[in-house]
């Protein structure tokens, strides 16, 4: 029996740990969306393995410890052809709006990652239907072995790269394999696929074959297809895939909105590539500020147009750009924020030299640190914090970040920024323009929005706003502006063709005089989120730009379903770059998630011969149906939360995910004593238990907060404590429903207990991506009081089929 | 007819060899142009740049594979993570430098060579940088066998321009940069005109053109490649 418990373990550890694998790979390969796809797919593999075990139950039963070994196998197997297979389906995201084939390609690469995930569940189904008599053992190496699994992805992740981390992932399965067949009178046949599989794992498999095949469309395979570029640096974390290009004969000159007057062209610099896309650059820098004049040129220069020698924070430092500019412009100080420590060690270490050693300047501090974390704990005033340009104008353009929460760009994030800036200092955002207009009208409202819940009357008089062709830099000030300081904007603008979008009583004479759009778009909207009928603006604007918070940080979401018919109509009369694609493969996902669940959960069900009394599926099928989608909602609300407590959605999913699972388990095997021990009459403990679940769960709605600001400062071993300590008693509450109606549906119908599992399995599926879909809409407090009411819900339904 | 046509074509691209079938297929295409244009603005595109898209065998300048999508007003993929333009696109960037049979075109990112190709028929001399190696070889190659004579290729870094050519009456960058490069407006004759294409690769919904005064002044405007308005209702 230990063998067992260790090889689900190991199963269990490996299929949490691809999950978590397989969302890295996809940001890196593909964009960020998927990882979503990735949730849906591991419950989707689980819920068709209760079914496939339920329809082939007596004949797996007989066999089991060569069922369990052989799936085991075939899991480790499928670990490593599912990766190497899906990278090779032709799926072109950007294709979509052309060519509908590729919706063929996306369900092929969505089928393919389905296979393992089904072998890992069938793995711990069979266990579970099996060895029912040691459930409880069972269920707890299983849940431990998810956790150990998320937590091994994550470190092996910072230590090798992801094709190694993929090989040493294989080897979980291959080893419980081992183990169970160990267990088998004639284990040779077996045996024999085992050995050979390691044999190949330890010597056959060609690199080329693990190599990432990165989407010949992101701006990493773009760069390296231009004569003599080659890559000089790249290194792997949780954080990012950071790949540094050198092009000597065609030099990367990346300078965001550069002004058409200047006269300085940018020197030579290194690309840098985050997850194979968003580029920055690091700039060749020999000392001499005339080498980098340029930098004087840009919007972003406008804040240093109106400071003498400022105290500067910039927040996310990156390639370190800002901080040259920032020297530039005669800083007296720069504290510079950056997350990714990889980052900080390509300018202030590898190409030290190149980079002009500028963090080695006694003016300049590096802090490796978040920036919501290092805003909320610092005591310094700033007269200037600096947000600059982090993504590159591709990923911006194409809508693919729409899904990525952005707690950089909230109204509370604003407000703290704000906090932090001594009497007149300057927060000064630059984005990428996109037309017709949305970062930057959400960056205004986001702002407006800010100053006013700071207690500013009027907002109107604490901003301005610059854009040339591509950029746009908001200034939001610690105070009024002066005349003066206004003249000076203006000057700043006209001797660059900048055009002003909005200062404190500018005349709409004055706005689209260089860059000529349609309308005065920003200018426009500006006056009007500043008016009484700023609502009215925000509604009847065609895409989503109201303001961002925490508890809707997505800045880059700006998809509406009024618009999508005209632009939908437009899209091949050159209208396709209208359409916000992320949020849209969202929606195809949920679609596929719904229809594969259908069709590989609920249809091969209703093969299995029907022994249950009439009213079963009444009195049960909705209860589970409705636990499952709950679960999901606040497990996913949970995610995104922690996302900006822990800084990174790796992070967060692995710690969120690992701690639900861990501490639901328990709760699950405290069901039944709580049942046992209940000392009310004819009160259910699933209305206990729901009832504990609500009053937990609105509880964190309002102090959760609270509680990341008060903690977000702490190491992140600590912070994973922190969130593990709030997850545990609302997950342990939430483990109780499902095995409760479990134990209930055994003693009045045995036979419809695959069912069960297999509607909460379908429900899962599609809550998981439908959760993201409504935080997106609503935010993530909504979704969690969605799930409350369905908990309600399913404890009134229990309730009321008991009373049956 | 058109999707008979194109039938015919996935079905037996290969083994087509007449050219008349790509023919009839170009004449629908310029119909769909002409009618688009109107998507951008009110102003209709000259015949003779519509007369030219009926004219330039795009599907010589697509991989084989792609032929038979080559008259579907959509980009295609030609490899080395770049594309071919949709043929409306080219119409209205073309369209939009008002091109004259003495003007002097710079173009930069030579791509296929569709886009050198459509200019030439229009204009005295293009000259045309690509980045790419094999895509710099494979279109002046392809643009030779055509008998383009007036369009001269070259591999190498656009940011400069080609200092030797200039000035130009028209330059066109095919791939949208972090900023305009200081270079290329300096080559822009005064009275001259630049477009730049704006948006990802598969998804251009936006032109920039430039403009230099005859005092060098620039100004820019942001050509919609559809008329979008952002607001509802009046405002």
């Amino acid at each position: 029996m230990r063998r067992l418990l260790f090889a689900t373990l190991l199963v269990s550890a490996a299929a949490i740990g691809y999950e978590i694998l397989l969302m890295r790979v996809l940001s890196i390969v593909q964009w960020h969306h998927f990882a979503y796809m990735i949730i849906s797919l591991a419950l989707l593999g689980y819920g068709a393995s209760g079914t496939f075990i339920a329809v082939l139950r007596s004949r797996l039963e007989s066999r089991f410890e060569t069922a369990f070994a052989t799936s085991a196998l075939l899991f480790s197997m499928a670990m490593l052809a599912c990766f190497v297979a899906a990278q090779r389906v032709p799926f072109n995201a950007l294709e979509i709006v052309w060519d509908s084939g590729q919706f063929l390609n996306l369900t092929v690469v969505y089928l393919v990652f389905f296979v393992p995930f089904f072998f890992a569940a069938c793995c711990i189904g069979l266990a579970f239907t099996c060895r029912g008599g040691d459930a409880s053992r069972i269920y707890f190496f299983d849940l431990f072995g998810a956790g150990l699994g998320a937590v091994l992805a994550i470190a092996l992740l910072f230590i090798a790269s992801p094709q190694t981390a993929l090989v040493l992932l294989v080897l979980l399965p291959l080893a419980a394999s081992g183990l169970v067949a160990s267990m088998l009178a004639s284990r040779l046949p077996l045996a024999g696929v085992q050995f050979t599989w390691l044999a190949l794992l330890a010597f056959g498999i060609p690199q080329a074959h693990l190599d990432l095949r990165i989407s010949e469309y992101k701006g990493l395979s773009q760069a390296l297809q231009v004569i003599d570029s080659r890559i000089l640096d790249q290194s792997s974390s949780p954080l990012g895939y950071i790949t540094v290009v050198d092009s000597p004969t065609v030099p990367v000159r990346h300078a965001p909105g550069l002004s058409f007057n200047t006269r300085h062209i940018p020197p030579e610099q290194l690309a840098v590539f985050t997850d194979a896309d968003g580029m920055s650059a690091i700039t060749r820098y020999d000392g001499d500020p005339g080498s980098v004049a340029h930098l004087g040129d840009l919007t972003a220069a406008l804040p240093f147009g109106l400071l003498e020698e400022p105290a500067v924070l910039i927040l996310g430092a990156g390639t370190g750009s800002d901080v040259l500019m920032s020297l530039y412009h005669g800083a007296s100080r720069v504290d510079a924020v950056e997350l990714n420590p990889q980052m900080t060690e390509l300018v202030a270490q590898r190409h030290a030299d190149f980079a002009g050693r500028i963090y080695d300047d006694p003016r300049v501090t590096v802090h490796t640190d978040e920036a919501r974390g290092f805003v909320s704990r610092n005591d310094d005033a700033y007269d200037l914090i600096q947000i600059g340009l982090l993504d590159s104008f591709g990923a911006s353009g194409a809508g693919v970040q729409a899904l990525n929460e952005s707690y950089i760009y909230t109204v509370e994030a604003l407000r703290a920024y704000l906090d932090d800036l001594g009497d007149g200092g300057l927060l000064a955002i630059t984005r990428w323009i996109k037309m017709p207009p949305r970062d930057s009208v959400k960056l205004l409202a986001t702002a407006i929005d800010a100053l006013r819940q700071s207690g500013v009357s009027e907002p109107g008089q604490n901003i301005a706003m610059i854009r040339s062709w591509n950029t746009s830099t908001l200034l939001v000030k610690n105070g009024a502006f002066t005349s003066a300081e206004i003249e000076r904007i203006r000057e700043f603008a006209r001797s660059r063709s900048f055009d002003t979008a909005y200062f404190p009583g500018m005349r709409a004479a004055e706005a689209n005089r260089f860059n000529r759009l349609a309308e005065p778009y920003l200018h426009d909207a500006a006056v009007a989120l500043l008016s009484d009928s700023s609502g009215n603006f925000l509604e009847r604007y065609k895409f989503d730009v109201e303001p961002a918070t925490d508890d809707r940080p997505y800045f880059f979401h700006f998809f509406r379903w009024q618009t999508l018919p005209e632009v939908m109509a437009l899209r091949t009369a050159g209208g396709a770059g209208l359409i916000e694609w992320g949020y849209l493969v969202l929606v195809a996902t949920l679609v596929q998630a719904a229809v594969l669940g259908l069709v590989l959960i609920l249809l091969p069900l209703s093969l299995v011969r029907r022994t249950w009394p009439a009213g079963t599926g009444r009195n049960f099928g909705f209860y589970f149906l409705l636990l499952g989608l709950a679960f999901l909602f606040v497990e996913m609300a949970f995610i995104q939360k922690f996302t900006l407590f822990l800084s990174n959605p790796l992070y967060s999913v692995a710690v969120v995910l690992s701690g639900f699972l861990v501490f639901a388990g328990l709760g699950s095997a405290a069901s039944e004593r709580l049942a046992r021990s209940l000392p009310w009459r004819g009160v259910s403990p699933v209305s206990v238990a729901v009832a504990a679940i609500a009053v937990l769960a609105l509880v964190y709605v309002f102090i959760l907060p609270a509680v990341f600001g008060r903690f977000i400062g702490l190491a992140d071993p600590a912070k994973i404590a922190v969130s593990l300590a709030l997850i545990a008693p609302l997950a342990f509450f939430m483990g109780m429903p499902f095995p409760l109606g479990l134990t209930r549906l055994s003693g009045l119908a045995a036979g419809f207990v695959p069912w069960a599992w297999g509607i909460n399995g379908f429900a899962s599926v599609v809550s998981a991506v439908l959760a993201t879909l409504l935080a997106i809409e609503f935010g993530f407090n909504v979704v969690i009081v969605l799930a409350l009411a369905l908990y309600a819900l399913a404890a009134w339904d229990e309730a009321v089929s008991r009373s049956r | 007819m058109r999707t008979l046509l194109l039938c015919v074509l996935v079905l037996a691209a290969p083994a087509l060899a007449d050219d008349a079938d790509f023919e009839a297929l170009r004449a629908d295409l310029v119909d769909e142009v002409r009618i688009y244009a109107g998507y951008a603005g009110d102003d209709p595109f000259s015949d003779a740049v519509l007369g030219v898209i009926g004219r330039v065998e795009r599907h010589k300048f697509v991989p084989m594979q792609q032929a038979r999508y080559a008259y579907e007003n959509r980009p295609l993929p030609i490899g080395h993570g770049q594309t071919i333009s949709q043929p409306y696109i080219v119409a209205l960037m073309t369209d939009l430098l008002e091109p004259e049979d003495t003007h002097v075109v710079l173009e930069v990112g030579t791509g296929s060579g569709y886009q050198a190709a459509v200019l030439a028929e229009l204009v005295d001399h293009v000259y045309s940088i690509e980045i790419i190696e094999a895509l710099a070889t494979s279109a002046g190659k392809r643009l030779q066998s055509l008998g383009y004579d007036n369009v001269t290729t070259k591999l190498g870094d656009g940011y400069y321009g080609w200092e030797e050519h200039a000035p130009f009456d028209s330059i066109i960058v095919t791939a949208a940069a972090s900023h305009v490069p200081p270079p290329l407006i300096e080559q822009l004759k005064p009275g001259g005109k630049m477009v730049i294409p704006v948006g990802g690769r598969f998804m251009t919904q936006l032109l920039l053109l430039l403009e230099k005064g005859d005092d060098g002044e620039i100004v820019t405007r942001q050509i919609g490649a559809v008329r979008f308005v952002p607001l509802t209702g009046e405002h």
